[in-house]
């Protein structure tokens, strides 16, 4: 009895010794910064972008195996929330799915950027619905609210339903921008989380939003080619498929310490070709063309 | 245990010694507990009242045209935001969660109090402890796969709609009703039954007549307050209303609230942005209507007889 008593308060009290270290995070990797910049020991706290959260933290795993000395939190909350914590100075690296010049009220230049990967994107509709492919025009006549039903489009007799993502949300604003030419949807269902829009286009008749190439990993819903152009990541490393996003990774000025050393492990080889594919992101290195802040494309 | 032993003579002045310093150290404890919360309430309320303003003040948002507007596009070219149709969302799902909620909540009370008393605590009272441990998140997916499919198959529309958010807000909001009606109806004096019954009356004549008007303020409250729980709920009602930023025409239409769109773009806007000033502003609505409830709430329980 006594035994186990003292076993437990050995597990309280190295418990609360862990949570101690894990609550010092801002001071940490401060502290620890070097000119070197070459440091894989501190704390290192990461937040923003959901759609980036696994991503950088199946790497920052990968990170802290390789370096016990390392802590490295990643936090989701939002690609707002990403960018005004890293220009507050709150977090070290913050996630975008969008251009901080992009978002109202960042000090875009103040922030220096990290193209970690690039994400595919492209509609996504209910198998139902008899449609593989749609014209650019098409779809944007669907998602305006100007075709009303899937046979205009070839499909299946069903009444079109459209699933969006909350107006601010940079999987939306990517979407509109790129595979929409700006044209604002019509109103539909709104949801936050892809999973709970994949959910909805694969339960609902006539349902069609849109996903990251990520989430078509099975066939609960169908991933749908533009112009003829198929969905693929060769299609948007060759620049052939419009609608795509950097997944941007910002620090405020020249990152130094670990924050420098955790940026450099996820552009290194081993990390690009490797983690990243498996998590459904495209390498930032594979990229066969480039986009600036305006969207202007051009070949790398 | 050992003061057993001690005569009762024995035990007052052994804790006289202690009495003096044990009430400062009560007391100085549970003001500053008090202390403490007032100036919690204090300081949230400043804060939402400033940040929630700012869209007025800083941006120059009509703060008329906010409440009233039914346009709301944030990111086009000419943004607009009229807030209307979450207002009238929040509202409307408020008040019809209350019509369910209220007959059921104050039916199982009496269920409990008056007709099975014993056994029907017994049953029931589990049944809504597990209800109140249900995270809101949980009542939000069960109505996404369960109730969202059955009122498009069964009832028609696509299933997001002010119906499924009322639907899950009510069962939500019955164990807040049923416990705040069965402490109501059970702290009633007995007398007021046996009086009842004295003159003849029935069991059922005895709860409609005497102790459901006598408890009545009470009830009311118990519904006040599940409506202000209603109000500020936002997780399970944004997985299933379907977050549409247009007037709702039916209950069968998606709509939204509040709280649905404050959670929804909250983390995709920076700091001190319009849109993200206007989400605040929200904020202060639900924070002043919630102010209006508990005044409500005071108002009914002053007009408590017993």
């Amino acid at each position: 009895m006594k035994a186990r008593k003292w076993l437990s308060f050995l597990g309280l009290s190295l418990l609360l010794v862990i949570l101690a270290a894990c609550g010092s995070d801002d001071n940490g990797s401060e502290a620890n910064g070097n000119s070197e910049g070459n440091e894989a020991s501190g704390s290192l706290l990461v937040s923003g972008s959901s759609a980036m959260q696994p991503l950088v933290a199946a790497a920052a795993e990968e990170f802290m195996a390789e370096n016990s000395d390392a802590d490295i939190q990643v936090q989701a909350g939002g690609s707002g929330t990403g960018l005004s914590q890293v220009a507050e100075g709150s977090v070290e690296i913050g996630n975008s799915d969008v251009f901080a010049e992009e978002k109202e009220g960042i000090p875009a230049e103040e922030l220096v950027d990290f193209k970690i990967a690039v994400v595919g994107m492209t509609a996504a509709v209910n198998p139902e619905v008899g449609v593989k492919d749609i014209s650019k025009e098409d779809l944007i006549k669907v998602f305006t609210g100007e075709i009303k039903n899937w046979k205009e489009v070839g499909g299946e007799d069903q009444e079109i339903v459209l699933v969006n993502r909350p107006d601010s949300s940079g999987t939306r604003a990517t979407f509109v921008k790129y595979g929409l030419d700006g044209a604002t949807p019509a109103e539909g269902i709104t949801e936050d989380s892809s999973n709970t829009v994949k959910k909805i286009i694969s339960e609902t008749k006539g349902a069609i939003g849109y996903l990251a190439f990520s989430y078509f990993t099975d066939d609960s819903v169908t991933k749908l080619s533009v112009d003829g152009v198929e969905a693929t990541d060769e299609n948007v490393q060759n620049g052939d498929f419009p609608i795509w996003a950097y997944e941007h990774s910002y620090t405020k000025g020249e990152p130094t310490g670990l924050a420098k050393t955790f940026i450099d492990y996820m552009m290194n080889d081993d990390v690009q070709n490797n983690l990243l594919p498996e998590q459904g992101y495209i390498p930032a290195t594979a990229m066969k063309v480039e986009r600036d802040a305006e969207g202007n494309i051009s070949n790398k | 245990m050992k003061n057993k032993e001690l005569s009762a003579q024995d035990r007052l002045i052994l804790s006289k010694k202690n009495r003096r310093l044990d009430e400062v150290r009560g007391k100085i404890y549970v003001t500053a507990a008090a202390l403490i919360m007032i100036s919690a309430t204090i300081a949230i309320t400043i804060f939402l009242g400033s940040k929630g303003m700012q869209s007025f003040i800083t941006n120059g948002l009509n703060i008329f045209e906010f409440i009233t507007s039914t346009d709301w596009n944030p990111v086009g070219e000419n943004p607009s935001f009229g807030a209307f149709p979450f207002i009238f969302g929040s509202f409307a799902v408020t008040f019809l969660s209350a019509l369910i909620a209220a007959p059921l909540g104050i039916g199982a009370a009496i269920f409990m109090t008056e007709i099975a008393p014993s056994w029907g605590r017994k049953i029931l009272q589990p049944v809504i402890e597990l209800l109140v441990g249900i995270p809101s998140v949980v009542y939000g997916f069960i109505g996404l796969t369960v109730l969202v499919p059955f009122l498009r198959d069964n009832i028609g529309g696509i299933g997001f709609s002010l119906l499924a958010g009322t639907i899950v807000l009510s069962i939500m909001i019955l164990p807040t009703v049923i416990s705040i009606s069965t402490d109501a109806l059970a702290s009633l004096p007995n007398n007021l039954r046996e009086g009842s019954y004295a003159l003849g009356a029935t069991r059922w004549q005895t709860i409609r007549k005497v102790l459901l008007k006598a408890a009545m303020p009470s009830l009311l409250t118990a519904v006040v307050l599940g409506m202000a729980r209603a109000f500020g709920e936002a997780l399970a009602v944004q997985m299933v209303i379907g977050n549409v930023r247009e007037l709702p025409s039916s209950i069968l239409d998606a709509s939204a609230t509040l709280t649905t769109i404050i959670t929804l773009n909250m983390g995709h806007t920076t700091y001190g942005s319009l849109e993200n000033n206007t989400l605040w502003s929200m904020g202060l609505i639900l924070l002043v209507m919630s102010f209006a409830f508990i005044l409500f709430i005071r108002y009914l329980s002053s007009r408590r007889k017993i």
